[in-house]
């Protein structure tokens, strides 16, 4: 799988570059135009209000929805995502808010789930667990009990730490965030920000998407906006602040002069 | 080592005694004093696991025994006899705990069987086909598995509801299974009676008896095996720092094993009959404990168990880890009713013969209700086929309890009818317990 990244590509290209995507149902039209960067190393907080598209661009990304037309740069050579299976073959893995683990199996089981180890015709469970067990601490995941409990006895945080290491454990190289701080409280939210920071530190690109912007300018360094099924703007998280980024959620524009302008580069 | 995760202080947002009662005993006690504490908790908390069903036999064995004319419940030939008839609802209950782990019923599970078993039994006839034994049950296990493929398709690719597509099944395989009786001179009667090696061979599933001393032998060959094999797995896990049990309950674990063998074999190797000799493990129990074994290898230890697992807790989960939900399905239904003839060809061979007077509306309820009082949820995504043998003993106890009193068909029917309340009282309110954290479904 690695064998062609030698070659130079264009060194400072970002992980993914996404260029005019279009998206319809039926007679309506979902997104138009969107042009998004996902640079290595950082975390970009994909921002909008309801409807705006984003859960759209993020399943056009994952592979789960189709484009009308679309292209993407990865790692600078043009590449096709035309399923699940691909985006996962590139290194993109998704965690979507509802998590997808499943309550009845326990940590390990989960995190290995469609991907199990056999040995003999018969699963490898030694060599999961201490798998699982590495990526769980190299992501300081410390909080749980034994690996294998089931996960319907974790906390909100435990299993959002739990659906992002089964993320990451793939040599992952984007991984996505729906909402994952929606359902929790302060604690966990502050252990879910500190992972998000993790990953980013280990150089892989993070898309989070979230409405509390709270946790966005706590953690992003980049921050793309969507109204209307428009990405109206992005840009690195520094040159907003809290009012900016509402006012283009709200009318997909700033109105102060001297903001962000639509699309840098 | 890196498995194992360094000790931290507890997750702040949850109480610590939550905790600990919802975590399964084996993975969180270093010791048997610790394991044992835990395992109270967690009753306390509602998830009982197999205590309830093992206080029911202890229950059914006391209460019947003490009412047994001349207490003959817990003598060697009744207790035989117990297993014998318990054995096909336990087999039916392995069965339908395929259809139940994935979320899902099977109501065909009797007369898919019976059909099954009915072919065997006119396939050996040396009258007609005159089928080698092997050959005529081979071919009545592959119907059984045609007609859960199609079940099961049905299902999955038509997105029908198991409740109705079994319930069809049901009506069908009756239909069937009554046209496969009436083939041959037999008047729709056809026995097992006959000097023929393959009439022979499908009676004695049944009633034949293995040598006692080689039910000594096979009996320690087993217990040796398996008690090496936990030992050493359980001690290679501890050695290289995973998550194990501690070592006095791995050595507990084996001797409970090894006293059951011992009382098993010591039971059935006292003679049993009244005039002669008649002792010797019966042939029905390694069967049982085949399919016992197969299956718990197939759901704890390869992919296509861990996916039904998956699938009846998340499926949606289960889709997307790129598993094809449809084949798991229809493999699951499958195999129920390749197990389901095997259940009733035991049926068969306890009868010694096939009529058309077959329970197997009946028998489908036992299934589900053996499953259930096992400890299998009806709601999907637990069980094992070890609690299709457990529940059956206890409905098989009842049964033959009531039948020693003389108690009419009516009282086995509402007795029965109560302790499967009971058990899906108990699996529904552990299910609540289990899903008071974070964790809440619809």
């Amino acid at each position: 799988m690695t064998a062609a990244v030698a070659e130079p590509g264009p060194t400072d290209a970002p992980l993914l570059r996404v260029r005019g995507l279009d998206k319809h149902f039926g007679p309506v039209q979902a997104l138009y135009h969107v042009d998004l960067d996902l640079p290595s190393g950082k975390v970009t907080a994909l921002c909008g209000d309801n409807g705006a598209g984003k859960s759209v661009l993020t399943k056009c990304i994952a592979g789960i929805y189709q484009p009308d037309h679309a292209e993407f740069l990865w790692e600078g050579h043009p590449a096709h995502i035309r399923s699940a299976r691909d985006a996962s073959r590139l290194g993109i893995e998704t965690v979507y808010q509802d998590l997808a683990l499943a309550d009845n199996l326990d940590i390990v089981q989960n995190m290995f789930l469609g991907r199990e180890r056999t040995s003999r015709g018969l699963l490898d469970e030694d060599s999961m667990e201490r798998a699982a067990g590495e990526t769980l601490a190299s992501l300081r995941v410390t909080t749980v009990k034994s690996i294998r409990q089931p996960v319907a006895s974790l906390s909100g945080g435990q299993r959002q730490s739990v659906a992002v290491a089964k993320a990451v454990m793939w040599n992952s190289k984007l991984v996505i965030m729906d909402e994952p701080t929606a359902a929790l409280g302060v604690v966990q939210t502050k252990m879910v920000l500190d992972l998000i920071r993790r990953l980013r530190d280990r150089g892989l690109a993070v898309m989070v998407i979230s409405h509390n912007l709270n946790d966005v300018f706590e953690v992003a360094d980049r921050i793309a906006v969507m109204y209307l099924g428009r990405l109206v703007v992005q840009g690195d998280a520094a040159t907003f602040d809290r009012q900016s980024v509402v006012e283009y959620m709200t009318t997909g524009a700033a109105g102060r002069p001297g903001g962000p302008r639509a699309k840098e580069s | 080592m890196a498995g194992a995760l360094p000790e931290r202080a507890p997750d702040l947002t949850a109480a610590p005694e939550a905790i600990a009662a919802e975590l399964p005993p084996e993975v969180v006690a270093q010791s048997l004093g610790e394991y044992v504490r835990a395992y109270t908790a967690r009753i306390r908390a509602g998830e009982s696991g197999v205590l309830p069903v093992i206080v029911a036999m202890v229950a059914i064995m006391v209460v019947f025994e003490a009412i047994s004319p001349n207490h003959v419940f817990l003598s060697p030939v009744n207790l035989v006899n117990l297993f014998q008839q318990s054995a096909v609802i336990m087999v039916l209950a392995m069965a339908e705990g395929f259809a139940l782990v994935i979320g899902e019923i099977d109501l065909s599970v009797g007369f898919v069987g019976a059909l099954g078993a009915a072919i065997t039994v006119q396939l050996v006839q040396p009258l007609t086909t005159n089928w080698p034994w092997w050959a005529a049950i081979l071919a009545g296990l592959f119907a059984c598995a045609v007609f859960g493929a199609i079940q099961g398709t049905l299902v999955t690719r038509l997105r029908l509801p198991s409740f109705i597509v079994t319930l069809a099944g049901f009506l069908i395989a009756n239909g069937l299974f009554l046209k496969v009786l009436l083939l041959g001179p037999f008047s729709g009667y056809p026995n097992l009676a006959g000097q023929s090696i393959n009439l022979q061979v499908v009676y004695y599933l049944m009633w034949g008896s293995i040598d006692p001393v080689i039910s000594w032998i096979g009996a320690a060959v087993v217990v040796i095996g398996l008690g090496l094999f936990m030992w050493l797995g359980d001690a290679r896990r501890r050695s290289s720092g995973l998550v194990a049990p501690p070592v006095s309950l791995t050595l507990v674990k084996i001797g409970l094993i090894a006293v059951i063998a011992i009382v098993v074999v010591g039971i059935c190797n006292t003679n049993r009959a009244n005039l002669g000799t008649l002792e010797g493990v019966p042939w029905v129990i390694p069967i049982v404990l085949a399919v016992l074994g197969a299956w718990t290898v197939l759901l704890q230890r390869t992919t296509y168990g861990r996916y039904v697992y998956a699938i009846g807790g998340n499926p949606e989960a289960t889709r997307r880890a790129g598993v094809n939900l449809a084949v798991v399905r229809t493999v699951a239904f499958t195999l129920c009713s390749f197990t389901a003839g095997v259940g009733m060809l035991l049926y068969a061979s306890l009868l010694g013969g096939m009529s058309n007077n077959v329970q197997g509306g009946q028998y489908v309820l036992y299934a589900v209700a053996a499953a259930v009082i096992g400890g299998t949820s009806l709601f999907g995504g637990r069980g094992k086929p070890l609690h299709g043998i457990l529940g059956g003993l206890v409905i098989g106890g009842i049964y033959n309890g009531m039948y020693l009193q003389g108690l009419s068909v009516e009282w086995e029917y509402i007795v029965t009818g109560l302790v499967l309340l009971a058990a899906v009282i108990i699996d529904s309110v552990s299910r609540r317990g289990s899903s008071s954290g974070s964790v809440t479904r619809v």
